[in-house]
């Protein structure tokens, strides 16, 4: 075994290998960019070293950065996580001619299964079924046609330079085929100005099945069962699995014989994935997969197979890398039980998962799975942490493990619901809810399921009124005073004989809500619900206000408590009398501490957590309020961090209402940024500028207002 | 330390009695209470709303601090005084916390005939003052009034302690470093202009809150010249052109969170010098005094039932306890802060009278706050007693009450009359503050004592000239004494005059001294000197 390791990753992979090494008294080295230079890895390791600056191209894709630090501390190997240089066989080469040993397939195998052609055709040699397709340079109609016969029905017409569904088209029945044809053609020469067209089989209902495979250097292969991934959206996977629902033995055995058969027609060392296409529209069947590609690297979801087979994969792969042979032979691999893997991310599911950045101001996960199921929480990150625009926004991954599938989806439920994270947008309510989804909990799954239920599972029903008043007293601070032994502090709600309401303001989404904290006797409190802050303009001051939510502990002016002895008060006074002349309306116990949801606090904010739900609420400075309301008219920000691809107007230019100004880059997607209002730009961001979240991209000449003749648009 | 021991048994038909009596006492303050919080009529607390303004109760609580304890003065001022109810004498006044300091706000109530300055607003306005500078609070005051009240222009205006003072006081205050703050949200003309301009720091709320020493119409009739209030004395002009106001507020919320950043950087730390312990709450009920306190207060009780309800754990260290028995007097503490308890348990005589100025030159020697409980007829009268000195040994507890610079605390729990209430730190001896429960009563003399004093000398007067003055004539001669002693002495009476810094529910005793204790000690306690004992 190794003295010591290099690993050439950050986050949760990063801290998941350091652990393992840790068990096999390996020592490890981290490296980090400045975005990371305090991160969770670099703490965990034994050595860390600065590679460079935030963006991965300067720092963890450094390929002879990271090489240089594992010479100059004397790492034998170099772990490389997933993703950055995980599958890069030019830097498997590097790391080989620096007489390291790269913990992972050599750069051969890599090669071959980098590029997708001819990985296809390397494994249609090896006789491991591929999705059937005609990808010839010939466009006869005939050809097509026959090629189309020989696919088998229903196949897809796909154009070669093709993309976001122009000039695509599935046909059932031969009849059709010309017709397709021609409009697919029509629409990918015009969409593309190409309309050379590509021929598949149409999968009906896909789904997504990959084998774990490993191999050692002794020509060994063996496949550690399988994960399904089917549960995507935009083709990343949100909650992985293993087993699959509804694997037949058949399937598998037919399956896992492939994989292997992969692995070893290139000769695989170390771990390794072959993901399959599978057809599930008559249940899984032994002749319906087909292979898709192959992932020469440790996956993001391996700890589901880690789960059901008791294996530490990690370990594995150091065992396989220093020499040693693969600690068990297939048959002694068994499947137990069944996993789940939720990923989650800093992302707004509700606003199409728009990636969210932020500082994880509370993160609280889980103290123990439910009885009976196991729980681990991989993660790379710790209250406090930033999550950066530079790297990928996952925050954890939850993985549960229980004897059947229903425990272990139960399990993953309430491990969700128990997840407190607040600082950022998250993606807890929409795992919960696909795990609550009734087609995923059936099992009957496929790639489009999240796809036609996005709706229902991204959307979160607005706070009820309990909420909002916990979120206002959270905000308020009523019920964390701090303790302290001064009469100014300890007689908290002090008031010869009415303690008076404070008001407080919070925004959930674009509502703005007004809230009325009282604090009384013994620090007990209650919240008050103003109506709506519009209505509350032409209100009475003394009329009811309608509220009907109210939290705490009923204040009972001190006359009319009940006896503390065993003598009597007399008669009751009316239950009616005077709290605070502004404040009527029911009153009811909350019951204790417990019942009432949790609750975070982050600087400006409150999160309300119910269930995997957390209810964000902005809690504006008066201070700072009117700045921002000034501001915002006059100003157009980022919505998300990313880059300024392109600048349409300049400084000085006058613009009209809808006019697009500039288009943002983020997560791969352009966002046109424009003009709210007429005016003149006073500043506008540079081309090529980094931004983050709420960056000022665009100002507004101040006279705008008046000297631009308002839009009768 | 043994906790005082109770006698009073709860099941009894006397105690009974006396909490049902002190419970509806109680409850009609709070009643009165509730009537005078609300402000002006509703009209123009409807006006006051419309134009986007926070009712002055709605201010107060949200430039305080969340929780913040509030301790009101001079709540039930002006009550029942000038016709119409002028609640509060159209000025709240207090001490609260904002960001973690103690501070005085005083807060224009524009409801209440715009805010103007009736006498008794004057009175009290000052007194928050004297109470800020005594007690070493920054303060606060949320500007929104018409000014002196023209129609009572004669008891507001000209006097020493008139309208100028407040002025006067915060040129003082602010040159002995307790900070002046003026937030002005509404108007602010004439003299008033004065509370802005002559505090440190100043804010305005646009649209809202002018300041300018003649207003539009008299801009008018003296110049001819037609300008808006806004233009003439706006938070524009006076924050970007004058210089009157140094920070411009959107809106009320908005103006009240500049003044917290303001106190919050204010560079200010209260240091306690006392040796402070854990506070622990009393070993009996504070709600148990409801049932104590007799009916009639000239019912003899033991006042160490009462201390055992206000101290921390029952636990009074009694000095002089078998000398002197008609006073109570010990070391205890309140809320973990050391006091020095002086409390009457009957008439004072000699001896009362001297172990009460001996414990007075101990707790100033060593530097502990003094908490009166008064309940007292007053000093012992007859030959025995003139003879016996009397007025030279009453005269030493006076000279040590007035010469006390320790903090100085009073509760009138029952009769404050005569002398009786000079030794017991009446209002004339300065304590920090005063409070008086629903149930006491000050004056001169017991109304039965006067009316029988007033009858004795009529008769005099009648038989003197041979006339005979009936058993009926005097009782009717005596009836109206007495029923305008009973009105005058009521703490209502009282405390619409300013006589005492409030009412409060003896329940709640305990607190109301801690606070007004804890305030007290922003101020560093002093050095005493007496001045000459008359031996």
């Amino acid at each position: 075994m190794f003295a010591k390791i290099l690993i050439a990753n950050r986050g949760e992979i990063a801290c998941r290998v350091i652990r393992t090494a840790r068990k096999l008294g390996v020592r490890t080295v981290a490296v980090y960019s400045d975005a990371d230079a305090h991160a969770m890895h670099v703490e965990l390791a034994d050595e860390a070293m600065h590679i460079g600056a935030s963006p991965a191209g300067e720092s963890y894709l450094r390929g002879d950065k990271i090489i240089a630090v594992a010479r100059a501390t004397g790492a034998e190997a170099i772990h490389p996580g997933y993703g950055f240089l995980s599958e890069n066989p030019d830097f498997v080469d590097q790391v080989v001619a620096s007489r390291l040993i790269f913990i992972g397939p050599s750069a051969a195998s890599i090669r071959a299964m980098g590029l997708k052609d001819a990985a296809k055709h390397l494994m249609e040699k090896a006789g491991v079924p591929v999705v059937p397709g005609y990808h010839g340079e010939a466009q006869e109609i005939v050809l097509l046609a026959s090629k189309a016969r020989e696919i088998g029905y229903p196949v897809l017409i796909k154009a070669r330079a093709g993309g976001g569904g122009k000039g695509m088209r599935r046909v059932e029945h031969p009849d059709d085929f010309s017709e397709a044809l021609s409009g697919a053609r029509r629409e990918a020469k015009a969409a593309f100005g190409d309309d050379h067209v590509l021929v598949e089989k149409y999968i009906e209902k896909p789904r997504h099945i990959e084998c774990q495979v490993f191999g050692d250097n002794f020509g060994n292969a063996v496949h550690l069962f399988e994960r399904d991934c089917s549960a995507q959206r935009r083709h990343q996977k949100v909650i992985e699995e293993a087993p699959a629902p509804g694997m037949t033995p058949e399937l598998r055995e037919a399956m896992t014989e492939a994989a292997v058969k992969a692995a070893k027609a290139i000769a695989y060392s170390g771990a390794g994935t072959i993901e399959f296409i599978v057809d599930a529209s008559q249940g899984l069947q032994a002749d319906r997969f087909w292979f898709m590609e192959m992932n020469t690297r440790l996956q993001v979801e391996h700890p589901v197979t880690e789960m059901v087979t008791g294996i530490d994969l990690v370990e594995w792969q150091l065992r396989v890398a220093a020499g040693e042979r693969l600690p068990k032979t297939q048959n002694e691999i068994e499947l137990s039980g069944h996993a789940f893997e939720a990923r989650i991310y800093a992302e707004d599911a509700a606003r199409g998962f728009l990636p969210a950045t932020g500082t994880l101001h509370h993160l609280k996960f889980p103290k123990a799975a439910p009885e009976g199921a196991t729980m681990r929480i991989e993660t790379g990150v710790r209250a406090g942490d930033a999550i950066s625009p530079c790297y990928d926004p996952m925050i954890a991954k939850l993985v549960v493990h229980g004897k059947d599938r229903q425990a272990a989806l139960d399990a993953l439920g309430a491990a969700l619901s128990q997840t407190e994270i607040a600082g950022s947008t998250v993606n807890t309510a929409f795992l919960a809810a696909l795990a609550a989804d009734a087609d995923f909990a059936a099992g009957d799954i496929d790639t489009g399921l999240i796809g036609r239920h996005q709706q229902a599972l991204t959307a979160v029903p607005p706070p009820s009124r309990e909420i909002i008043a916990t979120a206002a007293l959270a905000a308020s601070g009523a019920d964390h005073l701090p303790p302290s032994e001064d009469p100014w502090s300890s007689l908290a709600g002090y008031a010869h004989f009415h303690p008076m309401a404070r008001r407080t303001r919070l925004r959930h989404d674009e509502e703005e809500i007004v809230a009325r904290v009282l604090v009384g006797p013994d620090r007990r409190f209650e919240v008050t619900l103003d109506e709506p802050a519009d209505a509350a303009q032409s209100r009475e001051p003394d009329a009811a206000l309608d509220p009907d939510v109210f939290l705490g502990e009923p204040l009972v002016p001190p006359v009319l408590r009940p006896p503390m002895t065993d003598w009597e008060w007399g008669t009751p006074a009316s239950p009616q009398s005077p709290l605070a002349p502004s404040f009527t309306g029911r009153r009811f116990r909350q019951g204790d501490e417990g019942q009432r949801p949790r609750t975070a606090r982050w600087p400006g904010h409150v999160t309300v957590f119910e269930g995997a739900i957390g209810y964000i609420f902005a809690v504006p400075d008066p201070l700072v309020r009117a700045d921002e309301a000034a501001a915002a008219f006059d100003s157009l920000r980022a919505p998300m961090p990313g880059l300024v691809k392109l600048v349409r107007v300049a400084t000085g230019d006058v613009v009209t209402k809808g006019q697009p100004l500039l288009v943002l880059e983020a997560m791969k997607m352009e966002h046109t940024i424009s003009a709210t209002h007429d005016g003149v730009i006073a500043e506008i961001a540079a081309e090529g500028a980094q931004v983050t979240d709420g960056t000022v991209l665009v100002r507004f000449a101040e006279e705008a207002h008046t000297a631009m003749p308002v839009s009768a648009g | 330390m043994a906790a005082l021991q109770t006698q009073i048994s709860p099941a009894s038909d006397a105690f009974r009695a006396n909490a049902e009596r002190m419970r509806a006492l109680v409850a009609d303050i709070a009643d009165k209470a509730a009537t005078i919080e609300r402000g002006g009529s509703e009209e123009a607390r409807e006006r006051h709303v419309s134009r986007g303004k926070l009712l002055p109760r709605e201010r107060l609580a949200q430039l305080l601090d969340t929780g913040s304890p509030f301790l009101e003065i001079g709540q039930f001022a002006a009550w029942s005084m000038y016709g119409d109810e002028i609640s509060s004498a159209g000025i709240i006044a207090g001490i609260g916390r904002v960001e973690g300091t103690e501070v005085m706000v005083i807060v224009n109530d524009a409801t209440v005939k715009g805010g103007t300055y009736y006498p008794l607003t004057v009175k009290k306005h000052l007194r928050a003052q004297e109470i800020a500078l005594q007690n070493n609070l920054p303060c606060v005051y949320l500007v929104d009034s018409g000014g002196a009240n023209l129609p009572n222009q004669d008891e507001v205006f000209p006097d020493r302690d008139h309208f100028g003072r407040i002025f006067y006081n915060q040129a003082n205050m602010s040159a002995a470093g307790i900070p002046q703050i003026a937030c002005v949200m509404g108007s602010c003309t004439a003299g008033g202009a004065y509370v802005p301009a002559m505090s440190d720091e100043t804010i305005m709320v646009r649209n809202q809150a002018t300041i300018f020493l003649g207003g539009p119409p008299l801009v008018k009739a003296a110049t001819g010249e037609d300008v808006s209030a806004e233009e003439l004395g706006g938070a524009d002009v006076h924050t970007r052109l004058s210089g009157v106001a140094d920070h411009y507020a959107l809106d009320d919320e908005h103006a009240l969170a500049i003044v917290r950043r303001i106190v919050k950087n204010l560079n200010r730390n209260k240091t306690v010098s006392l040796a402070l312990q854990k506070s622990i709450p009393p070993l009996h009920d504070p709600h148990e005094l409801y049932g104590i306190v007799p009916t009639d207060l000239r019912q003899p009780y033991d006042v160490r039932e009462v201390i055992a309800r206000i101290i921390d754990g029952s636990e009074l260290d009694e000095f002089k306890q078998n000398y002197g028995v008609t006073l109570v007097t010990g070391f205890a503490h309140l809320n973990g802060m050391p006091v020095g308890i002086i409390a009457n348990n009957g008439v004072l005589f000699s001896e009362s009278a001297l172990k009460g100025a001996h414990f007075i030159e101990l707790c100033c020697q060593r530097k502990i706050p003094l908490v009166f409980l008064q309940n007292i007829t007053g000093f012992m009268v007859g030959r025995k007693y003139e003879a016996g000195g009397i007025a030279k040994d009453g005269a030493k507890l006076v000279m040590a009450v007035a010469t006390a610079r320790v903090p100085k605390l009073t509760v009138i729990i029952g009769g404050s009359f005569g002398a009786g209430n000079y030794g017991m730190c009446g209002r004339a001896y300065s304590p920090r503050f005063l409070w008086m429960w629903p149930n006491a009563r000050i004056s001169v003399m017991g109304g039965e004592q006067a009316a029988t004093v007033l009858a004795v000398v009529k008769r005099e007067g009648i038989e003197r000239k041979g006339g005979e003055w009936s058993a009926e004539e005097e009782a009717k001669f005596k009836k109206p004494i007495l029923m305008k002693y009973e009105h005058e002495g009521h703490p209502l009476y009282s405390s619409a005059r300013l006589w005492d810094d409030g009412i409060i529910d003896p329940a709640k005793t305990r607190e109301v001294l801690a606070l007004s204790l804890s305030a007290a000690l922003n101020a560093e306690i002093e050095e005493t000197r007496f001045g000459v004992f008359r031996m």
